[in-house]
């Protein structure tokens, strides 16, 4: 279920996650809901008629007209630095949605899930972190979450808590760790991506999300793993 | 009526008249697949066009690359909004791929390595429309860019043009293919902004 024109959405609530990023809370009368990985167009209009438009994951999912989205900022980026930094609770923009039909987990599914995200690319991993989390489903969920820092992930403090219940958490941080930390610090390996996921031999269904080489390493270790190409669905930051 | 927005506009780029509704320029090249980049070594690639009498036309690597080619300078689309102007590109025209093949259907399915697939109208494929590619800038184009080769369709966004290209199948009907089952137009012209169903 989707609409076709762009919806009128009123900013109900932003709160920062990182120095970087920021979770808007959208109020979108007539939003259909839609399924944890799917995403959304938001269309800014200034008040000379001037537009733009660009795609973002949706954080939230399920029925209801309240959308969750969380916007890194994009260093010379026109959209995100607008909404990370400018966009206050009142203000209005326009969104489409929800759009995506593939990238998406549905909690009839019983395979075990195996998410990989880098950066802010676990939102619409935790979408369905959050999605498994509040269903009966007894698949199995693992994430391995790439940061730079510990300060750079998004919904830190929630995927602790998630880990507490419902899945299997992995960090890995490309820049620095905290203190005591026993693992390598640096880019992921396919070693270190083949030691924190699912064996092959579990069939995993696997979300990769984040920046393009990011993606790009961990599904050549994925299928360097063993891994069915066919079960590794990806989705990479455009520019 | 668009909805204004409070405070938005101040890092606006400019208006540029090459770009269709709702793109942004990007001057870098986003790579944007839906699984992992298959590699296909030379020796094992081939592409071929099937019509409906289940006649095939197959080329290697090295017939294929021994067929006419042209440079090709233009303008990429992608769904998700950026394009990328001015961009060069070498294949071969679809115009020579099929001078000897004989079909009464007007649609095609392109299939790729790794599963992908999605449906193009022949006559968006002929008459200089559309190229098999095999150079970008003037190098071989890069796996993550769908080398070996990809199908080059400029004038409709870029998820037309399948990465890693093994051939087209002649169909009837104008059936979907990957994206377009998953939310995207049937054709896809970015001036018309045929992004979704």
């Amino acid at each position: 279920m989707r609409t076709t024109g762009w919806l009128p959405a009123r900013i109900a609530a932003v709160r920062p996650t990182t120095s970087h990023a920021r979770v808007l809370t959208l109020d979108v009368a007539g939003w259909p809901g839609n399924d944890p990985g799917q995403h959304l167009d938001i269309r800014l209009t200034a008040e000379d008629g001037y537009q733009a438009e660009r795609s973002y994951s949706i954080a939230s999912s399920g029925p209801g007209e309240r959308v969750e989205l969380a916007v890194d900022t994009v260093p010379d980026g026109e959209v995100s630095p607008y909404l990370v930094q400018a966009a206050e609770v009142g203000d209005m923009l326009e969104v489409k949605g929800p759009l995506g039909a593939y990238f998406v987990w549905h909690e009839t599914d019983t395979d075990p899930v195996q998410l990989i995200a880098g950066g802010s690319g676990i939102v619409p991993l935790l979408a369905m972190a959050r999605a498994h989390d509040r269903s009966a489903s007894t698949a199995p969920f693992r994430l391995l979450y790439s940061v730079r820092t510990p300060g750079d992930a998004l919904y830190r403090d929630e995927i602790l808590g998630l880990s507490q219940r419902s899945l299997d958490l992995t960090w890995a941080y490309t820049r620095e760790a905290p203190e005591g930390w026993a693992e390598p610090v640096g880019r992921l390996t396919a070693d270190r991506v083949a030691a924190a996921t699912w064996p092959p031999s579990q069939r995993p269904l696997t979300f990769i999300c984040g920046p393009t080489r990011f993606v790009e390493a961990a599904a050549d270790a994925m299928v360097a793993a063993g891994h069915d190409p066919a079960r590794v669905r990806t989705e990479r930051f455009g520019g | 009526m668009a909805q204004f927005t409070r405070g938005f506009g101040s890092r606006r780029r400019d208006a540029d008249p090459d770009l269709p509704p709702g793109q942004y320029l990007t001057t870098d090249f986003p790579v944007l697949s839906a699984g992992p980049t298959p590699r296909i070594p030379l020796t094992e690639w081939s592409f071929s066009i099937r019509t409906e009498t289940g006649e095939t036309a197959r080329w290697s690597w090295d017939e294929f690359t021994a067929l006419p080619s042209e440079e090709v300078s233009t303008d990429i689309h992608c769904v998700t909004r950026w394009s990328k102007l001015g961009t060069s590109w070498r294949g071969v025209a679809l115009d020579t791929l099929f001078e000897d093949v004989e079909t009464s259907f007007d649609f095609v399915m392109a299939h790729s390595y790794g599963g992908y697939t999605t449906n193009v109208p022949l006559e968006d494929l002929l008459d200089g429309k559309a190229w098999v590619a095999y150079e970008f800038d003037g190098e071989p184009l890069d796996p993550e860019h769908g080398g070996p080769a990809r199908l080059l369709v400029p004038h409709l966004y870029f998820w037309k043009s399948a990465k890693w290209v093994r051939g087209l199948v002649m169909q009837q009907h104008d059936d979907p293919g990957f994206w377009e089952q998953n939310g995207y137009h049937l054709r896809g012209d970015p001036w018309l902004e045929e992004r979704y169903w």
